[in-house]
């Protein structure tokens, strides 16, 4: 089990903050694809990629990294913070 | 070092008093404060979202990084989330380092990389609608000069 947030407009697309998903995901790009798959809304929320970004347990990572071990994955548009 | 992520208004006055008044064998403090634009009369309010957990690891390598690298005797970081009205302060950050060249390369250091590193995201609300804040290019390619 691993724990998906979402942020911003991928949270708004999506419809949801965060939920715990049972995944065999080896990658983040394979969750992304495996989501993707599940509705609409994830595949309207993942369909730009270049506008996402990622981050595993609460460090910015990149769409290759590996989820062995991971707890917390996120998903988010670019950050403006500032 | 002190990093605070609060809701509650930002005492710009009363913060900068405490850092100096603690800045002991600092002689320079630089201080800057962002504030929410008001996009000409047109924006209603702004809401701020962050990563809770994320957004302090996040601001506290930056901080260190800044500390490090420019020799700061003390740093301060507060960002604001939640909804703000125009024109109320977002966040303020303050470093005090021995001379201002280092308080001031590390206050610009601190501010390029809050901006497109510390899990925040900005949405504009009008009378239009609601539009979240995009980054832009430039904030990333900001990050290049250091």
């Amino acid at each position: 089990m691993i724990n998906v947030i979402y942020f911003a407009w991928v949270r708004e697309r999506i419809g949801l903050p965060r939920e715990r998903i049972e995944t065999n995901a080896a990658t983040v790009l394979d969750l992304i694809d495996e989501l993707s798959a599940r509705e609409a809304r994830y595949a309207a929320a993942f369909a730009d990629r270049a506008s996402l970004r990622v981050a595993l347990d609460q460090k910015l990572s990149s769409f290759d990294a590996p989820l062995i071990d991971v707890q917390e994955v996120a998903f988010f548009p670019p950050m403006t913070g500032g | 070092m002190r990093i605070v992520v609060q809701a509650a208004p930002l005492n710009l006055g009363a913060e900068t008093n405490t850092f100096a008044a603690n800045a002991k064998g600092a002689g320079a403090i630089v201080t800057f404060t962002g504030l929410v634009r008001d996009n000409g009369g047109t924006l209603t309010a702004m809401e701020i979202e962050h990563y809770p957990g994320m957004t302090e690891k996040a601001i506290a390598t930056i901080t260190t990084e800044a500390t490090t690298r420019w020799s700061l005797t003390d740093a301060l970081v507060i960002h604001r989330f939640g909804r703000l009205a125009a024109n109320e302060p977002i966040m303020m950050i303050a470093t005090a380092a021995l001379h201002r060249t280092n308080a001031f390369a590390a206050a610009e250091f601190l501010m390029d990389y809050l901006k497109s590193r510390a899990p925040f995201w900005k949405k504009e609300i009008s009378a239009s609608g609601a539009k979240w804040v995009a980054a832009k290019d430039a904030d990333e390619t900001a990050l290049n000069r250091w």
